[in-house]
């Protein structure tokens, strides 16, 4: 089902700690439709995972699933070695209560396709709202932190700005930022700059960027194909369900080994 | 492309350079002056034949318009109105979150309200509330079934008139509010819950921080609605002697037989408090469209 990863995986990292996030035969159903069909996925700590592959490939629902948004119907997704969504007790699966699948999402931070700041807030105010309503830091503590994450994205003179004050681009990366706040243990890109205009999403990217190479663990789904292979320390390209082959990225790009990886990038005229 | 006036292309973009703006001939709409003059003629009519009725006293209507009596009327439809509309609001905001909920005992109950509330006639629900005395002289709270009292009162110590009312207004308006604001909870995108969601927020912080609030811009307008309805259905106290605005007109015409006069004291103050809740429903909105527009 899965090529086996041949990419040498000897970065020095602590080879002791477990994976950042494990996905093993992971299945998805929505009501007859069978969106994932047995997905095996494995990012490291400070790994760039980028997932490309065509819409309706299952892509975007795998990412939904890592942080709950969707839940799963066969298989096991860990996070830092923590099963995502359920307690195992005395070989049985029980389901999480709410209050604990909120604590495991502030592991990782989300970012949408479609921004969902909050239009009734200030950049400044989407922010600051988690770490003061949820990790209830004090306000002027809160604050400081909202504003350096602002300042890291570029937008430290926006922060008074109302989102419908921004372009998307700036929207993006307010949204970003707000994710950064929590200080989470990885982030999920889903199709970040797929709402922007074309001149838009090389400030987005950019952010991006140089999340990446400050060693953040990150997993991107995206239809930028150069970027990707820019950053990506493994690249995926999945279909109908399944995860049709991984690996280094300039590799993979300029020598797919399945039919239907070299249809997909010649389709999407790939450089 | 071939035209010799090569010299002005570059200019094109550029603000400058001379321009004569257009003066249009506005269409003549004269069927919409016809007919706003056929509309002018009948309202004059009407308001004539109104003004020099001679059954009709406006020095009555005058006199009586700051009686004490009726003073004493708009506070308490004041006070009934301010009071069943907080409470309204706030039963239908639990009815409203209880329905959207995913515990089918709060969904079945909720539903359950909003089908009694919103079947039984105001009229009927006050007339109960304000007799309940003659349905249970006393009430209790007990394990149920049993005669183990935990808290007994005199049902007509507690349900004063003024207190049945509050509650029967406020029941019916409850199951109204509940469906106005889960229309507001509904409208707000699935990808704002999403966001917060993926930030950590409980369910609990989601709906109050990020779902309520987003409803509330659309939920002005039907709330206001619901408010100035309110106002005026307070007015169906009146048939258990609740004592506010309506219940004071009548009173009064049955001893100086003004009947008409006395309606148009109450009419005036109605139209009177309906307008300043339009009004504040005006800065309600503009203080909420805050971040909506550029």
């Amino acid at each position: 089902m899965t090529e086996s990863p041949t990419t040498e995986r000897d970065d020095q990292g602590p080879t002791a700690t477990a994976p950042m996030v494990t996905a093993e035969g992971v299945h998805k159903f929505y009501g007859d439709h069978h969106v994932l069909k047995g997905v095996d996925l494995e990012v490291e700590r400070q790994e760039v995972m980028c997932i490309i592959g065509p819409s309706g490939s299952g892509k975007s629902t795998f990412l939904r699933c890592v942080n709950r948004l969707e839940t799963i119907t066969a298989g096991r997704i860990r996070v830092g070695g923590e099963l995502i969504g359920y307690r195992e007790k005395n070989g049985r699966l029980h389901d999480m209560r709410a209050k604990e699948i909120a604590r495991q999402r502030r592991r990782m931070g989300m970012v949408f396709q479609s921004f969902n700041l909050f239009p009734n807030m200030t950049a400044l105010g989407n922010v600051m709202e988690a770490p003061v309503r949820v990790k209830k830091m004090a306000r002027a503590r809160a604050e400081e932190i909202a504003r350096s994450s602002l300042a890291q994205v570029g937008l430290a003179d926006k922060a008074g700005a109302y989102p419908s004050q921004l372009s998307g681009g700036q929207q993006q990366r307010v949204a970003i930022a707000r994710a950064l706040t929590m200080n989470p243990e990885v982030m999920l890109f889903d199709e970040p700059t797929s709402a922007l205009d074309p001149e838009l999403v090389g400030e987005v990217l950019d952010v991006i960027r140089s999340l990446a190479s400050s060693g953040m663990t990150m997993i991107v789904v995206t239809h930028e194909i150069s970027f990707a292979r820019d950053v990506a320390d493994q690249l995926v390209f999945m279909d109908a369900g399944l995860v049709v082959e991984r690996g280094d990225p300039r590799e993979l790009l300029s020598n797919p080994r399945h039919e239907r990886t070299r249809q997909f990038l010649a389709a999407a005229g790939t450089p | 492309m071939t035209s010799p006036t090569t010299a002005t292309q570059t200019e094109t973009g550029s603000p400058s350079g001379a321009f004569e703006p257009i003066k249009a001939v506005p269409v003549r709409k004269y069927g919409q002056w016809a007919i706003a003059a056929i509309v002018a003629l009948y309202a004059a009519q009407l308001i004539v034949s109104v003004a020099r009725n001679e059954t009709l006293e406006y020095g009555v209507v005058w006199r009586y318009l700051f009686h004490e009596q009726v003073l004493k009327g708009i506070l308490v439809t004041f006070e009934l109105t301010f009071a069943a509309g907080i409470l309204g609001t706030l039963i239908g905001t639990l009815v409203a979150v209880a329905k959207l909920s995913g515990n089918p005992i709060l969904r079945a109950v909720s539903g359950f309200y909003t089908w009694f509330f919103r079947g039984v006639p105001l009229l009927s629900l006050v007339l109960i509330m304000g007799n309940f005395a003659i349905l249970f002289s006393h009430l209790s709270i007990s394990l149920p079934f049993t005669d183990v009292d935990f808290l007994r009162v005199e049902t007509n110590s507690v349900l004063t008139i003024f207190v049945a009312a509050w509650i029967a207004l406020s029941l019916h308006e409850g199951a109204y509010m509940g469906e106005v604001i889960r229309g507001g909870l509904v409208g707000v995108p699935q990808g704002q819950r999403e966001a917060a969601q993926s930030l950590g927020m409980s369910d609990g912080l989601v709906m109050r921080r990020v779902i309520l609030p987003q409803s509330l811009r659309t939920v002005v307008p039907p709330m206001s609605n619901r408010f100035i309805i309110l106002l005026k259905e307070s007015s169906l106290v009146s048939v258990i002697a609740g004592g506010e605005l309506m219940n004071a007109v009548t009173d009064l015409s049955t001893s100086n037989y003004r009947v008409i006069e006395m309606l148009m004291v109450a009419t005036l103050w109605y139209l009177f408090f309906v307008s300043l809740l339009t009004f504040g429903q005006r800065v309600l909105e503009r203080r909420l469209s805050r971040g909506y527009s550029r």
